[in-house]
């Protein structure tokens, strides 16, 4: 049997693996001069550009979802299908791409890393978190995950001889390798019971619509619960939830600045995909299963994410225990076990990309200047340089979710409905506490920005990527703000497939 | 028809916010012209909407805008004005731009005024509170009202945490924290509403007076509602967050605080809770005139023991807003509009009352009354005379505007509406008007203390302490104790000696523009309370129709 392939269909993975490809290349036969350095930025970030120019042009052409790699050819199930999830979600993770790109280009001007390589590491991330959204099988969905992860572990360590970022590197390699093997488990679990790897057919058998091998068709046994959980907790890895978060702070400080933005957003983004793929499409029938325990996550990771960001002095790890808070609310609307919730949940997720993406922008401006970037050096920013002070300002009040910080306003109203509408009450009222727990360091971080500076200030460099990464988060944070229809639309029963 | 009005009253403050940020150079030499200038154009928008409003048909929404804004959360730009909504709305745009006015007549170099300390950001943040606070009065849809009651938070945290007093930071953090978590309970309200009628139109809501809730769905939004706007009217026991924000604000920050964002919490009671959900206030408003009574007679007794003449204001608005309260737990068209008229009238007096004590502030450093010394009246006989007016506006004299809303509210709860418990709400009317007699206890002792007497610089060695000044040296007195017999050394101690001419300078052109229109609103709403009332009167009939 000959697999045909659709290659309009892979074209932006394919895209992506192409150049990490000839990125090397360049860097083995080019001399190594600083115009090679830029140029090899350039050319990845023509990479990024072009793998979402495929994805706009499929966008565009609408109609219904694209599929390749199914069995037997040119029916369902199929492994790889592009619907508006996968879109809302390869998309959330190219532009994250671009900006992180940018970041990158000012890291790496700094000198001490090997550019070739890191633009390699970063693309194939990238093909891992643009092939994870359209995997419809679990093996697929394993092989796409760990795509993503294994490379950042070497991006967090390619800062050599810096013993903060080989500890980071170890602690990232450690968690996410045990979270792979519990994933794995409980994914063979499910294996065992429902005779298939695609979700199609995983959710048929669990909703009780086809009988599973060898049992009658309403006889689960009970060992499908724990498949579920299993594969919940190495999601919860992934996604930084507790109790699986206490690696967040450490790594987010070791690493790379642009490492720790892509740690936060497209790697997050990437694990979000996964499991929202996992419960809503292949788990459905099991909602009764992982709903309450989405709810309890949830409230835990916000919780604990809020409290200890609350007394850091650092800029990175207090964004780190933040983006913790963060994923608490992206798993809130879960807990109401729908579809029409995990729209709500990837709603958030993209306003959170924008706004967070602006935050660490701007922590990248100020970290070359100072180099333990702790929250007084942001003493009096919006005066030294008013366009980086009232970025990060916007950001932030964004991310606490106030007026005029509308975007994440808006994106805590999706969730806030969701939840109300499920009933979940308790839920909600967590929410609503965490919020203002939230707002204190928001707020706190606000202030210090427009405080009188203490002590001298050093001479501001210019960064021109770094500038343009800051103005094109902000950019998205401003029309999220205006029209966040825009995020709905994207995302509006967009999990469905 | 003239749909564009609204729009024009939020646009107009929100472009010259933007510009400001755009092009912060351009503007720097006309800064103090601009912000009168923008703001001024705003209050001309609202008279004009008064002018052009429909006085016969109060009742009726109109200027209506209403367009989809974002579809997917069935979020419209629903706008609209009628009787209860259009005196707050120029209430915020008269008092928005004399404390332009204030900050910017003649060169604006006073110490209390605008070129002291980062003018251009004090524009632009006067400005965004501006369009949060008439974006609330104007608000027709229930998350956009959310959105605007919202906007005032980051402003009002600005204005006080960068240009506020000693304490500012704290008393900052702690206002906007407070206030936002009753705004996100006030959030779950609001969504509970709409997951059970499926809309958000507050004018649909409000003509369908609650069908489609069942009675326990909505005595739970009442409650999370009434708790977000309580936090911001205060009531008590949610108000601990107003003396510190009040005394640690700029002056024009307490104005603005006391003068228009109070009122936001209380207009939430008339606009939404009480029509929309009309079991749920019948079940919680023995409950919310509890709290009311409780405040007042909590803030009356809180202010007989206040040194400081801005925490005695702000305590006073506390009892103030408890009269609001009561008025609207009352749920009789009398009640409900006494707590209009006392809303707006709080507006006006206690705006001028905060735009004094910052005035006084200036002149004596620190606004403790004892260090003051008291003689107002013969050191600066103008300054004193207003403040005895607009204090005793305050306490509730027949003939100004503070009397009438007052004495509605108590008459409300004479006769409540018939569902509620008669006897428990004529105890309420009791104490509440001991409650009001305490008022005036506290304002004649604060009158006794600041502008009778003898100025201190004058006063002879043995006769330091005289009749009606002991109550003052009976309060307690944390700080060092300071020699009575060297009057030169409180002033060392207090900080630089202002200069002579500072010190004696009676009202001054700038405050005088400021206080004059205050001054002649309170005197004509005091005369011709008819002119409020029969604006709010219609509406409050509709709005109390689905109730028996």
């Amino acid at each position: 049997m000959i697999q045909q392939i659709d290659y309009f269909v892979i074209a932006p993975s394919l895209v992506l693996a192409l150049v990490a490809g000839l990125v090397l290349l360049l860097d083995a036969f080019l001399p190594a001069r600083p115009r090679t350095q830029t140029g090899l930025g350039l050319v990845t970030l023509a990479g990024v550009l072009l793998s979402l120019g495929f994805v706009v042009a499929q966008a565009v052409r609408g109609g219904p979802a694209l599929s390749t790699f199914c069995v037997p050819p040119g029916t369902s199930p199929c492994s790889y299908v592009v619907d508006r999830f996968t879109l809302a979600f390869a998309g959330l993770v190219l532009v994250a791409a671009v900006v992180v790109v940018l970041l990158s280009m000012t890291e790496l001007a700094g000198g001490g890393i090997p550019v070739g390589e890191w633009h390699f590491l970063l693309l194939c991330t990238l093909v891992g978190a643009v092939t994870l959204p359209a995997s419809r099988d679990l093996v697929m969905l394993v092989v796409a995950l760990e795509l993503v992860s294994l490379p950042v572990f070497a991006l967090t360590a390619l800062k050599r001889y810096d013993g903060r970022a080989s500890e980071a590197a170890v602690k990232l390699f450690v968690v996410s390798v045990v979270s792979t093997a519990i994933m794995l488990f409980g994914v063979s679990l499910l294996y065992g019971v429902t005779g298939s790897v695609y979700l199609s057919r995983l959710s048929a058998v669990l909703a009780g619509q086809a009988p599973p091998p060898g049992l009658p068709a309403d006889a689960l046994p009970a060992v499908v619960t724990v498949g579920v959980v299993l594969v919940v907790a190495g999601f919860a890895f992934k996604i930084a939830a507790v109790p699986f978060h206490s690696w967040a702070a450490d790594v987010y400080q070791g690493a790379p600045v642009p490492v720790a933005a892509l740690l936060s957003v497209i790697s997050k983004a990437a694990g979000f995909a996964g499991l929202i793929l996992v419960l809503v499409s292949g788990l459905s029938g099991q909602a009764g299963t992982w709903a309450p325990i989405m709810g309890i996550l949830a409230a835990l990771t916000m919780t604990a994410g809020n409290l200890l960001a609350l007394r850091q002095r650092s800029a990175v790890r207090l964004l780190a225990w933040s983006s913790v808070a963060q994923s608490g609310y992206i798993l809130a609307p879960l807990a109401a076990g729908t579809a029409e919730a995990a729209g709500a949940s990837t709603a958030y997720l993209i306003i959170y990309a924008a706004m967070n993406l602006g935050a660490f922008a701007v922590v990248m401006l100020v970290s070359r200047v100072s180099a333990r970037n702790e929250l007084d050096d942001y003493r009096g920013l919006a005066f030294r340089r008013p366009a980086a002070g009232i970025a990060l300002a916007f950001c932030l009040i964004c991310l606490a979710g106030l007026p005029p910080g509308l975007a994440g306003l808006f994106a805590k109203v999706f969730v806030f409905r969701e939840i109300v509408a499920a009933g979940s009450g308790w839920l909600a009222l967590v929410m609503a506490v965490n919020t203002v727990i939230g707002l204190y360091y928001y707020a706190l971080w606000t202030a210090r920005l427009f405080a009188p500076a203490t002590g001298a200030a050093a001479p501001a460099g210019r960064h021109v990527a770094t500038s343009l990464a800051v103005g094109l988060a902000l950019a998205a944070a401003v029309l999220f703000s205006v029209a966040p229809q825009l995020v709905l639309d994207m995302t509006l029963l967009s999990a469905t497939g | 028809m003239m749909g564009w009005l609204p729009v024009a009253l939020l646009a107009v403050p929100l472009t010259g916010a933007i510009l400001l940020l755009l092009a912060p150079h351009a503007l720097r030499h006309v800064i103090r012209t601009y912000g009168v200038v923008v703001s001024g154009v705003t209050f001309a928008l609202s008279v004009l909407l008064a002018a052009t409003f429909d006085h016969g048909a109060a009742a009726r929404m109109q200027f209506e805008v209403d367009r989809p804004w974002i579809p997917g959360l069935g979020l419209r730009f629903h706008l609209g004005v009628d009787g209860i909504s259009l005196p707050l709305v120029v209430l915020t745009a008269l008092l928005t731009f004399l404390c332009f006015v204030y900050l910017c007549w003649r060169g604006g170099r006073s110490p209390d005024q605008l070129m002291g300390d980062k003018p251009r950001e004090l524009v632009f943040t006067l400005l965004v509170l501006e369009v949060g606070m008439v974006g609330t009065f104007l608000a027709l849809d229930l998350l956009l009202f959310f959105v605007f009651f919202e906007i005032v938070l980051i402003p009002m945290y600005f204005l006080i945490g960068t240009w506020g007093g000693k304490g500012r930071r704290a008393a900052s953090i702690k206002f906007i924290l407070y206030t936002l978590l009753g705004s996100v309970v006030m959030l779950l309200g609001l969504l509970i509403i709409w997951a059970q009628t499926g809309t958000l139109d507050i004018e649909a809501l409000s003509a369908s007076h609650g069908a489609g809730m069942s009675r326990s769905v909505q005595i739970l939004a009442f409650v999370a509602i009434g708790v977000g706007l309580a936090v911001k009217t205060p009531m008590w026991p949610v108000h601990t967050w107003l003396p510190d924000a009040h005394t640690e604000a700029p002056t024009v920050g307490s104005v603005l605080l006391a003068g228009v964002l109070l009122k936001m919490g209380t207009y939430g009671f008339a606009r939404i809770a009480i029509p929309v959900l009309p079991e749920g206030a019948i079940a919680v408003a023995p409950w919310l005139g509890a709290f009311a009574v409780v405040g007042i007679v909590y803030g009356a007794l809180a202010c007989l023991a206040q040194r400081d003449l801005k925490r005695l204001i702000a305590y006073s608005s506390i009892g103030h807003m408890g009269f609001v309260l009561l008025g609207f737990a009352t749920l009789t068209p009398v009640g409900v509009n006494g707590a209009l008229f006392a809303n707006v009238a709080h507006g006006l007096i206690t705006g001028l009352l905060f735009f004094l004590a910052g005035a006084i502030k200036v002149r004596y450093p620190g606004s403790d009354m004892p260090s003051m010394g008291g003689g107002l009246l013969a050191t600066m006989p103008r300054l004193g005379s207003v403040l005895t007016f607009a204090s005793i506006a305050s306490l509730g004299l027949p003939g100004l505007a503070g009397f009438w809303g007052e004495m509605l509210a108590l008459y409300g709860a004479f006769q409540p509406a018939d569902v509620l418990p008669r006897g428990l709400f004529l105890t309420y009317m009791v104490i509440g008007g001991l409650g009001a007699v305490l008022t005036a206890a506290y304002f004649v002792l604060m009158l006794s203390r600041v502008t009778h007497g003898r100025p201190r610089a004058e006063q002879p060695r043995d006769e330091s302490a005289p009749a009606d000044d002991r109550l003052v040296r009976a309060a307690p007195d944390e700080r060092p104790v300071v020699p009575l017999r060297s009057p030169h050394s409180v002033r060392a101690l207090l900080g630089p000696p202002p200069s002579r001419a500072e010190l004696t300078a009676d009202i001054q052109g700038h405050e005088l523009v400021a206080w004059t229109p205050l001054v002649v609103l309170i005197l004509l709403f005091g005369l011709w309370p008819g002119l409020l009332l029969s604006l709010t009167t219609p509406p409050v009939l509709t709005l109390l129709g689905a109730l028996p």
